[in-house]
């Protein structure tokens, strides 16, 4: 039974700041930008209301619907990339390797550096005039191509490369701290009945793994709304608007194009985008949560 | 011989999947090793040598000029500075930011956790929600805010929002943390007579060390990487380094100094790197906290 308190004074007191940015900062730009949104605001904010005009305007808005494709194949592949690399690199770690901890060191310090840095490394890999490409055509095969970030076709995965380059290291240190909890009795068991160890990693370590694949899903996920800056760093939105985003898109209308309703039009379906993408999850834990309660 | 080791590891025997398996370490390692080989083998080359298109060619000599530009010499439009003005910005940002955000972030861990003063759990709610919205919905009314208390392009704001931006996350950690702790610990120092501020810093944050540690790392890299933020909010004379190094590669005028350039980006990634490689057990604790817990 949980103890009645007195509310200890001291403590409201110390909590104070962060109920000022939760509601004020947090609450209350949220609600001032989609008040925004509905106005015609460019410049400078404006009170006249247009009703839902910036979103048809949004919506009618090439870049920004190529935004939105973009972002969605960047985010799939990327999210996808990352759990399925960095599992792989977890599962043969996990293998009893020598120079595990070296191994190690070398999948995850990408993780440690920014997306600019990121993005330009790779912008500089898959130049085609001095980078990759070259380097292979002059070994002789005069054919070689790997031109991605020129490419309107292919930039979008150069951007995809070079993310899961980035953070399929946070995946494998997250799976491989699962793996070490596995219990050995369930190794030995698997291994009496004969099964075979990718077998036992795929019906056995997997499932157990869930949740902290999960985990470290919605994180990378979370990231993928946010994606900015390695695109301005590598692609800046080019070639065309083959690797535009919907926070760039954004950024600029917010900063560079002085189109305050549209910018905050887009980060309202953003925001929407979040909650229709998350509350599924926290519904589900919460339902599991009073399960567990009642059980 | 050293004697023998009975109770050793089994030695693997070497088979086909052995061998298939450290092929796949092998090749996912040149993988991930081969940007960073490539920044330095470039940022020690001379133009001259660039321009071959042998971008996984050793320097045929040793280049160090490209290293002193990108610190002290490289444009970003009409400004030919280098990039140092940006290092140390980045650090007049970091170090104070990380500081105030630890300590709020302590604080709020310890007095929702183990006060639990009214609302709390809706407090924690909405910082949670917070931290998954995404900045863009943000920015323009806190710029607008900003300015009214002059705080917009200024250091101190700059720090402030990143504390705001932090708090969240290192909310979220600090009361995990603290949720472990037993609550007798601070039944018994109640008794004692000890108060909220005392308890905190003679029993709660000595035990929480351990976390104030990761927890720093966490914000410390975090916030060097950062871009938007810095981008948005620090005003031309406080620029972080990440803002300075993406002016520096993509708006320079006529040839670009690829050697100059990827030197420049070296010196943006050595301080987390630094972070990194010295730490790495606590930088993967870090990850670990942050993540499965997030």
């Amino acid at each position: 039974m949980p103890i009645k308190r007195k509310p200890n004074l001291s403590a409201t007191i110390a909590l104070l700041p962060t109920w000022f940015v939760a509601v004020v900062v947090f609450i209350g730009t949220m609600a001032w930008s989609i008040r925004l949104s509905f106005t015609n605001s460019t410049l400078f904010p404006s009170s006249t209301y247009v009703g839902f005009a910036q979103y048809s305007k949004l919506f009618s808005s090439a870049k920004w619907l190529a935004s939105l494709q973009n972002v969605l194949i960047f985010g799939v592949l990327y999210v996808a990339g990352c759990l399925l690399l960095g599992f792989l690199l977890a599962a043969a770690l996990d293998r009893k390797i020598r120079f595990e901890s070296a191994f190690r060191t070398i999948f995850l310090y990408p993780y440690a550096m920014s997306f600019v840095v990121t993005g330009l490394i790779w912008q500089w890999m898959l130049n085609p005039t001095l980078g990759i490409q070259a380097s292979v055509r002059s070994l002789g095969w005069e054919s070689f191509v790997l031109d991605w970030v020129v490419n309107r076709d292919m930039a979008i995965y150069a951007l995809v490369l070079a993310g899961v380059w980035q953070g399929a290291g946070l995946v494998m240190v997250i799976a491989l701290a699962g793996m070490r909890g596995i219990e050995g009795e369930q190794w030995k068991a698997a291994r009496i009945d004969g099964i075979p160890v990718w077998r036992i990693y795929v019906s056995i370590v997997l499932p157990q793994l869930g949740p902290a694949l999960a985990a470290a899903g919605m994180l990378l996920a979370m990231g993928v709304i946010k994606t900015y800056d390695i695109v301005v760093a590598m692609t800046n939105g080019g070639p065309g608007n083959a690797t535009e985003v919907p926070a760039k898109f954004i950024m600029d209308n917010l900063f560079g194009r002085q189109n305050l309703g549209l910018a905050t039009a887009g980060a309202t379906v953003l925001v929407l985008g979040v909650i229709i993408a998350v509350a599924p999850f926290r519904y589900a834990m919460h339902m599991r949560d009073r399960a567990k309660g009642a059980a | 011989m050293a004697g023998r080791h009975p109770n050793g590891p089994k030695p693997a025997q070497i088979t086909a999947g052995r061998i298939g398996l450290y092929a796949f370490l092998v090749v996912a390692a040149l993988f991930f090793l081969l940007p960073l080989y490539t920044m330095v083998v470039t940022s020690l080359k001379s133009m001259d040598e660039i321009r071959l298109g042998q971008i996984f060619a050793l320097p045929a000599r040793l280049d160090l000029s490209a290293w002193t530009t990108a610190w002290s010499g490289a444009c970003m439009g009409t400004v030919c500075v280098g990039i140092r003005s940006g290092f140390w910005n980045s650090v007049a940002i970091t170090l104070p930011a990380v500081a105030l955000s630890v300590f709020t972030g302590a604080v709020n861990g310890y007095a929702l956790s183990l006060w639990r003063p009214r609302g709390a759990n809706l407090l924690f709610g909405l910082l949670m929600a917070g931290g998954l919205i995404p900045y863009q919905i943000f920015l323009y009314p806190m710029v607008r805010a900003m300015a009214n208390i002059d705080l917009y392009n200024s250091l101190a704001g700059i720090i402030l929002v990143h504390v705001i931006f932090g708090l969240p996350l290192v909310t979220l950690l600090f009361r995990n943390y603290f949720v472990s702790v037993p609550e007798e610990l601070c039944k018994a120092a109640r008794v004692d007579g000890a108060g909220f501020w005392r308890i905190f810093f003679e029993i709660m944050l000595p035990i929480a060390v351990p976390m104030v540690v990761v927890v720093s790392m966490l914000q410390f890299t975090g916030i060097w990487n950062d871009f938007l933020l810095g981008l948005v909010f620090a005003g031309r004379d406080n620029l972080p380094m990440t803002v300075q190094l993406n002016n520096i590669v993509n708006t320079t005028m006529g040839e670009r100094t690829y050697n100059v350039n990827m030197a420049a980006t070296i010196l943006t990634a050595i301080v987390p790197l630094a972070i990194y490689f010295l730490s790495g057990r606590w930088f993967v604790r870090g990850i670990a906290a942050g993540a499965v817990k997030g």
